[in-house]
């Protein structure tokens, strides 16, 4: 990162060399590395973690079909052709029709957005909060942290699904209120794990050696311990966003998610999926493999980034 | 250890307490009442007077904070009343549909275990050999897919094999025959919703098996135990499994707790009439009684399974001093 900037800043500010041209000369070679060690990073993790490079693949995939959907889908995703009902793949329908005529590639695609929106939107805002919590409790410890435990406690007793249900029901389906209806479970398993991680960093001694220094909470927080516990959260995002597909796709097909005609993967399966599962089972494997393909590239990559992170993994 | 139980079991009770106000809270913010439901589902005017009576024979005309108080004590009582849609007492209505959904959950746990335990362990032992691999990828992909795709992809196979060789079609049976009066029917009826289910318990418990041998593998004393000619077979099986299966013990509890969750939509797939899809009946329903009466049972078990696992842990490894 700071290669890169000041790269751009030898490339743009030419009068600035002349003042500061060692500093620049060393920076310049600097930057001109940085890239390539990128690059040799990449490589290395490819290298080594053949599965986990099929996951990250898998995840680009479905990133970039979700981000250009309107590009690359032939049909509109809500449009119905009623001459071509519940009708087999083929080279004008590559993954066949819905019982309503709907091309069912165009609606994958268009559904990877909705999985991904929901998955990233879940995982950040789960994880975020969840670490904010992770480590606000860890740190401040006492009445706060038991307080804390109680309330993550009770909200992870909480089966997944029946706490999605019932904010479904309070607040309706869509997009939306999936998000928060999948947050609400994810955010105390983070400031579990994040705690955990926490509790040991607190009592290492630049810790008290900040406090010595007399820098305030906020300022010991985020630049000492929230860094600190960086590789077990990133791990977790990846994990969460697979987790929170899944429970977007579960909500959806219970016909408590999103709703119609928005394009999910879930929602694809919901009706049609059953009741056409002997004359179109298209309908049925193509969504669902889709669901799949896509946290398994999830769980994949998380998996080797894990193998990455921890130095203890990584000597095996 | 007793002083240790103890003090778990009161910790439970601030879980419990909460569990009980959210579910409370919760119920009562979905919009609509039960009452306009029940009397209006005729399709006609709904008569205010019926439904400030329906208030009055369900309770729900008294001080909100009343109604939290007598569902506390009542709960504490293991009395779980009446549902408020059916009209037939809660604990009988969970315990017509506990036994297919216990049934189901010990199958899948029973199928997990017995995938999950030599796989994990083959994987570990060839670590990063092709059947390492392999085992890796069917346990991912147990954990990444959907278990109700599962189940309609199942059911289709099962619709089309049938059909290939009996020249018919052949769906399992639905409802619940308890295994002493027809094993067959029985187990034809769980077989597929266990797999289901079972499939990704088992990925789980798997990579569980593997992380936890391969930490046991390179310990000192499985060098030692190597290094003084012990067979393979029994460094394995009574050094490195033996102490490998703590954590994965502890996830096949955790794991069995969250299962009745895992429940709702497999049981809504294969039309089962067990305690999954009775939860989302009573959230729709908004039958007050029921849906509480579900949670706190649901949570109980989450709490209690933990706790389970905690002891039996400090059971299966003697230098976990519990207190």
């Amino acid at each position: 990162m700071r290669g890169s900037i000041r790269a751009s800043a030898w490339a743009d500010g030419g009068s600035a060399v002349v003042d500061l041209a060692p500093t620049y000369v060393a920076t310049a070679a600097e930057a001109s590395e940085s890239p390539r060690s990128w690059r040799a990073g990449i490589i290395r993790f490819c290298r080594r973690e053949p599965l986990g490079t099929v996951g990250l693949v898998l995840v680009l995939v479905m990133a970039l079909a979700g981000l250009s959907a309107e590009w690359i889908a032939p049909y509109s995703p809500t449009s119905n052709d009623f001459a071509a009902m519940t009708e087999p793949p083929s080279w004008a329908h590559l993954m066949g029709t819905d019982q309503f005529g709907r091309d069912l590639f165009s609606r994958i695609i268009f559904g990877a957005r909705t999985a991904l929106i929901v998955g990233f939107s879940c995982a950040m805002i789960g994880g975020i909060t969840g670490l904010v919590l992770g480590v606000g409790s860890a740190y401040f410890g006492g009445r706060l942290d038991l307080l804390l435990q109680r309330v993550f406690d009770v909200v992870m007793a909480f089966p997944l699904i029946i706490m999605a249900l019932a904010v479904i029901a309070i607040f309706g389906g869509g997009v939306h209120n999936v998000i928060v209806a999948i947050t609400i479970p994810l955010m105390p398993r983070c400031a579990r794990v994040v705690r955990s991680s926490a509790l040991a960093i607190r009592e290492v001694p630049y810790i008290d050696a900040a406090r010595a220094c007399g820098f305030g909470h906020t300022r010991i927080i985020l630049r000492h311990m929230v860094p600190n516990v960086m590789a077990p959260f990133l791990i977790m995002l990846t994990a969460f966003v697979g987790q929170a597909i899944l429970a977007e796709a579960s909500l959806s097909y219970l016909g408590l998610g999103v709703q119609e005609p928005t394009p999910a993967w879930g929602l694809m399966l919901q009706g049609g999926a059953e009741e056409f599962a002997s004359t179109a089972p298209w309908i049925a494997i193509f969504p669902g493999l889709a669901i799949a393909l896509t946290v398994f590239g999830f769980s994949l990559f998380g998996d080797a980034l894990r193998d990455a992170l921890d130095p203890k993994l990584r000597e095996r | 250890m007793y002083r240790y139980i103890a003090s778990r079991v009161l910790l439970a009770i601030p879980t419990l307490v909460g569990a009980a106000a959210l579910v409370f809270v919760l119920m009562r913010l979905i919009p609509g009442d039960i009452c306009v439901v029940r009397l209006g589902s005729g399709g006609s005017n709904v008569d205010p007077r019926a439904v400030a009576a329906c208030h009055a024979e369900l309770g729900l005309d008294r001080p909100v904070i009343l109604q939290f108080l007598d569902f506390v004590w009542n709960f504490s009582r293991l009395d779980f009343g009446i549902s408020m849609w059916s009209g037939k007492p809660v604990a009988e209505e969970i315990a017509a549909r506990l036994p297919i959904s216990l049934e189901i959950a010990v199958m899948a746990t029973v199928f997990a275990i017995l995938i999950a335990i030599p796989l994990g362990t083959i994987s570990a032992l060839k670590q990063n050999s092709w059947i390492d691999h392999v085992v890796r990828t069917v346990a991912i992909a147990g954990i990444a897919t959907p278990s109700f795709w599962l189940g309609i992809v199942s059911i289709l196979a099962v619709l089309d094999i049938s059909n290939a060789v009996f020249g018919a079609p052949w769906m399992p049976p639905i409802d619940y025959v308890p295994f002493w009066e027809d094993p067959l029917r029985n187990l034809s009826m769980a077989i597929l919703p266990a797999l289901t289910v079972g499939y990704r318990y088992a990925a789980v418990s798997m990579r569980m098996t593997r992380s936890a041998m391969l930490e046991v593998l390179r310990e000192d004393y499985i060098r030692t135990a190597r290094a003084k000619g012990l067979l393979e077979r029994l460094v394995i099986n009574r050094h490195a499994l033996k102490n490998a299966l703590l954590p994965v013990v502890t996830l096949i509890g955790i794991e069995f707790a969250f299962l009745i969750g895992g429940l709702v939509v497999t049981e809504q797939v294969f039309n089962l009439n067990g305690v999954g899809r009775l939860f989302v009946l009573a959230v729709q329903n908004q039958d007050y009684t029921l849906t509480q009466a579900l949670v706190m049972l649901t949570v109980t078990i989450f709490v209690f399974a933990n706790l389970a696992v905690d002891l039996l842990y400090a059971w299966l490894d003697p230098r976990i001093r519990l207190g």
